[in-house]
């Protein structure tokens, strides 16, 4: 049984529609890559999965059990067990890193707050910033926020984690603290979504990569495949001008 | 004219005008008071209100935006007639004291509604999107995450309101509420000059208003040096 799975998805903002039948499965530890065009409905999957959209039609279904969007404890469930990091890092303005990533933990999960602080400095120290604890997020570079995001991210201990382009806010030379940052998790076994233009980094951490456009996945395969050998012709001509540039 | 002002003084400044004077001032001040209490208070359940999608919760969310786009839209004075009226046909026996709180209820909750909702929209949505996606509630959200980055944005027309506030409970005077302005025309009326009356009332008014004015700038420093967690 996948760990994750979208059956047939369509969501919409408006009268717009963003995702157009999406079907995709992950099994456990396995990480995927989503690669696509600007605005062709990667980061609504990862919306549609953490319930900021709801989906039209079809199914999401974690370990099996579909997701109801219309049940608040269904959606509550699916947040607790996907975490996602944003494009623009989303960390909370008021807070400085450490109460970023403790203050789920201890006001939603109501774990002890000695053991949130604890563990957060400990994912903190991870990611590279344990000497960042004190600091706002104005107070970081691009890459020293998003790494407190997934540290943020981690602390809520989910089962699958959504990554959203998280490097594509960053100046090159801060991609490559954040992208560690994650090869660590790839290796830890952690189920991963990764939405991203690092065609780098999805060739060496996805096991395989789908190719969406226009709210459809066009193509779907392993990185070697999707890289070096695409099927379709969309993919062909969107792989040469990722990798030319 | 200074030598008239002289000659009046010992007696506008006389036992029995000190405390009728002193009276109005705290009905002046209770009203204010009140009136800011409580319509913040309701005004922040309506911000709330209007911020829920839930569609069970449609109904309370258009009565709330009727509600306040009536009373943001009429003056305080009509306001403070209708509730007059509306309690004088329902037969309810209420002091006029009472009937004005209502009205500067009705005002203030309304008013201080959408300055509320204008900080919470102040912050930005993927602030917003961030906790939902971490199962934060609405209240939670608004708790930890968006009232303390909304506060500088509503402090500032907050204190701003209550100032105007205090001056407008000076219609209350129009149903009989024995207020500042109200003493001031019965001063008046009993031969006093206008100069020496509502000189003094200005100056009441300003001591009621300005520790307010400098506690709302105060507190808008304070906010803006130190970060609200």
């Amino acid at each position: 049984m996948p760990h994750l799975e979208l059956a047939d998805v369509s969501a919409t903002y408006g009268a717009h529609r963003v995702l157009d039948g999406v079907s995709l499965a992950l099994e456990r530890g396995e990480i995927m890559g989503l690669i696509g065009p600007s605005g062709s409905g990667k980061s609504t999957i990862l919306r549609v999965l953490v319930g900021l959209l709801k989906p039209t039609a079809g199914e999401v279904r974690i370990d099996g059990k579909a997701i109801d969007y219309g049940r608040a404890v269904d959606v509550a469930s699916a947040r607790d067990r996907c975490a996602i990091v944003f494009q623009q890092y989303n960390l909370f303005q008021n807070m400085t890193a450490l109460d970023n990533v403790t203050i789920a933990p201890i006001k939603i999960k109501k774990r002890p707050r000695g053991d949130a602080v604890a563990e957060a400095s400990a994912l903190l120290a991870k990611v590279g910033l344990g000497n960042k604890l004190a600091s706002y997020p104005d107070e970081l570079s691009g890459g020293q926020q998003q790494r407190v995001a997934i540290a943020r991210a981690l602390a809520l201990k989910p089962e699958i984690l959504l990554l959203d382009e998280v490097t594509a806010a960053l100046d090159p030379e801060l991609v490559s603290e954040v992208l560690d940052s994650i090869r660590v998790l790839a290796h830890e076994g952690m189920t991963m979504l990764v939405v991203s233009h690092e065609m780098g980094f999805i060739r060496e951490v996805a096991s395989r990569v789908a190719f969406i456009a226009d709210g459809r996945i066009i193509e779907m395969g392993t990185p070697a495949q999707i890289f070096d050998a695409p099927r379709e012709q969309r993919t062909a001509e969107f792989v040469s001008k990722i990798l030319r540039h | 004219m200074w030598q008239r002002f002289a000659a009046e003084l010992p007696e506008f400044f006389g036992y029995y005008n000190l405390i009728f004077l002193a009276k109005a001032a705290l009905t002046t001040i209770a009203l204010s008071a009140i009136g800011a209490l409580t319509g913040s208070v309701v005004g922040f359940a309506a911000a709330v209100v209007r911020m829920t999608r839930a569609p069970l919760l449609a109904p309370l969310r258009w009565l709330t935006v009727l509600l306040i786009e009536i009373f943001r839209r009429i003056p305080f004075l009509v306001t403070l007639m209708l509730v007059f009226f509306v309690f004088q046909l329902s037969g309810f026996d209420l002091s006029m004291f009472t009937v004005a709180l209502v009205a500067v209820f009705l005002i203030a909750s309304s008013y201080l509604a959408e300055i509320i909702r204008a900080g919470f929209d102040s912050v930005h949505r993927n602030q917003w999107d961030a906790a939902a996606a971490m199962n934060f509630s609405l209240p939670a959200t608004i708790r930890y995450v968006v009232l303390p980055q909304a506060w500088r944005v509503i402090l500032p027309p907050a204190f701003g309101f209550f100032i105007l506030f205090i001056k407008n409970t000076a219609l209350a005077s129009q149903i009989g509420v024995i207020e500042l302005t109200y003493a001031g025309k019965v001063l008046n009326n009993k031969g006093f000059s206008a100069a020496l009356v509502f000189g003094t009332l200005l100056i009441i008014y300003f001591l009621i208003s300005y520790p307010l004015a400098l506690s709302g700038a105060r507190l808008e420093k304070r906010l803006a040096a130190s970060r609200t967690r």
